[in-house]
């Protein structure tokens, strides 16, 4: 890196602290190149305080056209890739245009920010926060230093919490019901439940629970959806007969889930389904599939 | 999948199993040794997903299983270590869970589980509650027998049991029993689930394989038989009622005899005493296939053992009715299961008995009532065939003789007879030699006709020919050994009663009778025997009543010799009809000799008439008649009953039958016998001197002519043994003093016999007995005395 901005010759060094950098929590980040960096974590409606470092190169001066730094919130869709759709974007001007010649702090301050979206990575989209220091000139190009953060919001305990209930069948062949003992679960949740088989006419081989994401993406006929298996976790070993009831006993903490994300600024959604599959011994695959909602749980 | 690769393939499967465990459990130590305990869990859940296969039979699972076994048993100890892999036991618990193969994952959670309880952060039955519960997500037969079994394995010694350490605040056995069960009836289920349903030669190796497995479900009730806090209130209400729920659920044979015979074996005897009425309540509502006959029977048998044990325990069994509940349940039994073969009806009557016998030996009406109840159900069907049902009808039969040793006491079962009636002929034969050898070996007297009825009742295959028999398939020999064996037994008949022994001869007498002509001479003559004994008995009796009161003679007791007599009469009526004339002739003249000694001089004329007549009528042959006629001349000579004229009359057709004799030697023979009969060497005896000597002299020329006739025919004189025995004959009365054997008559014959003997050198026998008779002469000459005198005038 050193060696590359040698090359370009950086006239100076930009960084962006954070003023709690020492206490706050961090959290594991991927960058674009497959890196993975710790950054500090945020949630919404908190003060994102700091101070940005320029230092030139020695001996030299520094001509700018102003100072400034934004906080952006930004959505990248892949089929779209590198236009960047800001939701969120404050700035804060921190130096009128003039020359630097020695190291100089800014400090900065956004109080009480608004980031009603999480941090997300998946297949088809990106939502991230960074701030963004600017330091314009004029006739050569201005120089541009981000700082990624992450945010992460909570949701209280939801008032409402149904348990997943269903009986599903296929006429005189297979007849079950499931149980799940809530419709949402927060991210360290166990799912509780069970199956109890009303009428078994096929040879079952095994039965297994799925968990699976499903992140749409654009809309209209843009629309993309891409879903995964994030967990496949055996239920039954072998065949039951009439009557008997299997056991649900899932722990989530395994697995990387994310919360449900709704209709994210009309871009993107995630939602996650539990899969219910029975296989039979010629491997024919029986499944009921079942929305979710998975939520964070403030520790 | 052919059934011959089948085995080679196994093997193969079997041994790539184990180099996968064996492959696994390698890493899987490597990581223990590291206190790494992500890794651990790695491996031990690849190493465990080698139990996933489904390739193998459950001999060879087991082996699999076995190897997966040892190496958790390492885990486990890592498990207890807190220290090692510094995560809590609680999250440990979690943790495990989080492996996404179900199998793996709970062989963990057990391991852990197991870890869990020992710690004691959360009660046992806790995790043993949730231990259970997620095992049914194997539903796989073989591999959830084999984790259930696991779970039974590692939780045997952790249950909350009265007095463990394990034990909870309050009612906590329950708990240890709830687990227990519940894991019992889903192995059970899975088991049952195995019953396979195809072509009979595979389904009898699937039969067989999950035969193998029995083990494993029954060692739970080895647990529930263990665990110290099941007393009976609590087997009565929970243990016993939940496992026969569970066994007669299940509805599968092999299971259901599996079982009913594990809750007996395992739980003590004085639990199912108590709860007779539940168990047995079961056996009605298991499948008609189940071998319950068996199950049955060794209930009964440890019943009864129970019962030996100690005198004490007796009260307990008529306190709960045993007998009572017993027997209600075999009717039901039998009733429910049509199909039963008759053998096994029997097999069960059969310990129903034997329980009888050795818990109330004093109650014959329950011996009684098992006969009664077998008779019923086999009332009104075709004799048996079946060898097994008949085996068991005669181990029915033989049970209370052998119980009691004594026949007298299965005469008073009035079924006993009935379960006879159902044997077929040579059975019933051979069970009524066991009644008489019984009889016989204890030395045991039937002494009232009532029984000695029944008796024959019993024995009547003996007796007389049976329906459907015929005379020429009887091997003469077991015949013989038959009849004879019947004889004995007339002899055990006994009563020292004369009154009750009248009655007991009459029932013999009519049951002999219908017994036909190749019995009768068999058991006619024992018969006889008795009953001469009896008057034999009876006259005693009469003389020392004499003796004691003077004049003073019982009433009925002499006329009761002379019922008997005529009884006998017919009797041997009988047996002369039927082709038998010599033995008749015999036991005429023995009755004639007993009459005689009665002083019942008409009777036993009339005997000796009946012999005669015999002799002149049956009595075809010339050697019987030789015989028969000496045994006239014996008993005659010995008989001082009569009075002149019928002894006249009886020595006069003796001596004319004698002379009527068809060889001459042979009338020669019977005439010198005859002179006996006039010639009684006794105090009151006659002694008619003239009518020996012409009886002798008859003698003498009956033997002349004798010579004679050889002379004639073969052109020489003959032997002189006639002679000589004549000549003895000679010195026997002149030694008992008759007067007219004169000493001139005996040398007259001694000149006789040399002159003879001179003529004929050849036989060297009578020569020899010549010889010894002048010996013997010249021995009383020289002896001197009285009877030397009269010798010495005899020359020689």
């Amino acid at each position: 890196m050193n060696f590359i901005v040698g090359a370009f010759k950086p006239p100076c060094i930009v960084s962006i602290s954070f003023a709690d950098g020492r206490t706050r929590k961090q959290v594991p980040l991927k960058k674009e190149n497959g890196h993975t960096v710790m950054v500090p974590l945020f949630q919404s409606q908190e003060n994102i305080v700091g101070e940005v470092l320029i230092e030139p190169i020695h001996g030299k001066k520094l001509e700018h056209t102003g100072v400034k730094i934004e906080l952006l919130g930004q959505i990248e869709l892949y089929f779209d890739r590198g236009n960047f759709y800001d939701f969120t974007s404050l700035v804060r001007e921190l130096d009128v245009p003039g020359e630097l010649y020695e190291k100089k702090t800014y400090p900065f301050e956004f109080s009480t920010v608004e980031m009603p979206y999480e941090s997300y990575n998946g297949v088809n989209v990106r939502l991230r926060y960074i701030l963004k220091v600017t330091i314009s000139r004029n006739y050569v190009s201005n120089i541009v230093e981000h700082q990624d953060f992450v945010v992460q919001n909570y949701t209280p305990l939801p008032s409402i919490n149904n348990s997943i209930k269903m009986e599903v069948g296929i006429e005189d062949c297979l007849h079950i019901e499931f149980e799940y003992n809530k419709s949402k679960y927060h991210l360290k949740d166990v799912i509780l439940g069970k199956i109890y088989f009303l009428l078994v006419r096929i040879k079952i081989k095994n039965m297994e629970l799925e968990i699976r994401r499903r992140e749409s993406t654009g809309s209209g006929p843009n629309t993309y959806v891409e879903t995964e298996t994030l967990a496949k976790f055996e239920l039954m070993d072998g065949g039951p007969v009439r009557g008997e009831s299997i056991p649900v006993r899932l722990f989530l903490s395994p697995y990387e889930l994310t919360p449900t994300y709704r209709n994210i600024n009309n871009k993107f959604s995630v939602k996650y389904y539990l899969n219910l599959v029975l296989v039979d011994e010629e491997d024919r695959r029986y499944f009921k599939q079942q929305e979710i909602t998975v939520y964070r749980l403030e520790t | 999948m052919l059934v011959g690769n089948g085995i080679e393939d196994e093997e193969k499967w079997l041994a790539e199993g184990i180099a996968g465990i064996q492959h696994h459990a390698f890493y899987m130590h490597r990581a223990l040794d590291a206190n790494n305990l992500r890794e651990t869990l790695k491996y031990s859940a690849q190493m465990l997903s080698e139990l996933r296969t489904s390739k193998l039979s459950p001999h060879k699972y087991y082996e699999l299983y076995m190897r997966a076994f040892d190496e958790l048993r390492k885990l486990e100890m890592f498990f207890k270590e807190e220290s090692k892999h510094g995560v809590s036991i609680v999250d440990l618990y979690e943790l495990v869970q989080h492996a996404g193969n179900i199998l793996p994952r709970l062989y963990l959670l057990c391991t852990v589980g197991s870890v869990y309880i020992k710690s004691k952060e959360a009660p046992a039955r806790d995790v043993l509650k949730d231990l259970v519960e997620m095992c049914r997500g194997v539903q796989h037969p073989i591999r959830g027998l084999f984790l259930r079994s696991y779970l039974a394995q590692v939780s045997r010694d952790k249950l909350p049991d009265l007095g463990s350490e394990y034990e909870g605040d309050a009612d906590t056995v329950v708990d240890a029993v709830d687990f227990v069960l519940q894991n019992f009836t889903e192995m059970n289920k899975l088991w049952v689930r195995m019953h396979y349903q195809g072509p009979g030669q595979i389904r009898e190796k699937r039969e067989k394989e999950r035969s193998e497995l029995r083990d494993l479900v029954g060692k739970n009730l080895h647990v529930l038989g263990q665990i110290e806090g099941v007393d009976l209130e609590m087997y009565k209400g929970t243990v016993l009622p939940r496992v026969l729920e569970q066994v007669v659920n299940c509805k599968d044979e092999l299971a259901q005899y599996y079982l009913m015979d594990c809750i007996i074996q395992v739980f003590p005897d004085e639990y199912h005493l108590q709860t007779l009425e539940t168990l047995l309540g079961a056996f009605p509502q298991l499948q008609p296939t189940v071998d319950i006959k068996t199950v049955l029977s060794r209930l009964m048998d440890r019943l009864s053992n129970y019962a030996a044990s100690s005198i004490e325990v007796l009260p307990e069994f008529l306190q709960v009715e045993a007998f009572a509940k017993l027997s209600n349940a075999i009717g039901r039994v039998i009733e429910t299961q049509v199909d039963m073969p008759i053998v096994g009806v029997i097999a069960l009557y059969v310990s129903l008995l034997t329980f009888t016998l050795r818990v109330h030996p004093e109650r014959l009406d329950y011996v009684d009532q098992v006969l009664g109840a077998c008779v019923k159900k086999l009332s009104g069907k075709p004799k048996l065939e079946d060898n097994r049902a008949t085996k068991q009808v005669v181990a029915l039969l033989t049970a209370p003789l052998e119980k009691y040793n004594d026949i007298v006491t299965a005469l008073t079962l009035s079924n006993y007879p009935r379960v006879m009636d159902c044997l077929d002929n040579g059975t019933n034969k051979a069970m009524a030699m066991v009644i008489i050898q019984s009889i016989m070996n204890n030395n045991t007297c039937i002494s009232t006709a009532d029984k000695v009825e029944v008796l024959f009742e019993l024995i009547k295959g003996l007796i007389k020919d049976l329906d459907g028999t015929s005379v020429d398939e009887l091997d003469e020999e077991d015949f013989k050994d038959e009849q004879n064996s019947v004889a004995r037994l007339i002899h055990m008949l006994y009563n020292d009663d004369p009154e009750e022994m009248l009655k007991i001869i009459y029932t013999v007498k009519k049951h002999i009778m219908s017994g036909g002509p190749q019995r009768l001479p068999f058991t006619v003559p024992p018969l006889i025997f008795s009953a001469l004994r009896y008057v034999g008995y009876g006259l005693q009796l009469v003389r020392r009543l004499q003796c004691q009161d003077g004049d003073v003679v019982g009433e009925e007791v002499p006329a009761t010799p002379k019922q008997i007599f005529q009884l006998l009469n017919q009797t041997i009526d009988a047996l002369s009809s039927v082709s038998s004339p010599e033995l008749a002739l015999r036991l005429y003249l023995q009755c004639a000799e007993a009459a005689g000694a009665c002083d019942l001089e008409p009777i036993a004329y009339e005997f000796f008439t009946q012999a005669f007549v015999l002799y002149e009528e049956e009595i075809a042959d010339s050697k019987a008649q030789v015989t028969a006629i000496h045994l006239i001349i014996g008993t005659l000579q010995r008989m001082n009953v009569f009075g002149v004229e019928n002894r006249d009359t009886l020595t006069h057709k003796a001596t004319g039958y004698s002379a009527k004799l068809l060889k001459k030697p042979d009338q020669c023979r019977a005439v010198y016998a005859c002179s006996h009969l006039f010639w009684v060497d006794d105090q009151d005896g006659i002694k008619d001197g003239e009518r020996v000597l012409l009886c002798l002299k008859r003698a003498l020329r009956i033997a002349n002519a004798a010579q004679q006739m050889i002379a004639v025919t073969r052109g020489r004189s003959g032997p002189v043994t006639l002679f000589v025995e004549i000549l003895n004959k000679y010195l026997y009365f002149f030694e008992k003093g008759n007067p007219q054997i004169t000493t001139d008559a005996i040398g007259g014959l001694v000149e006789l016999i040399t002159t003879e003997m001179q003529s004929d050198s050849t036989t060297v026998a009578s020569d020899a007995f010549f010889s010894s008779t002048v010996r013997y002469i010249q021995f009383q000459k020289e002896k001197g005395g009285a009877l030397g005198e009269k010798y010495a005038s005899i020359k020689v």
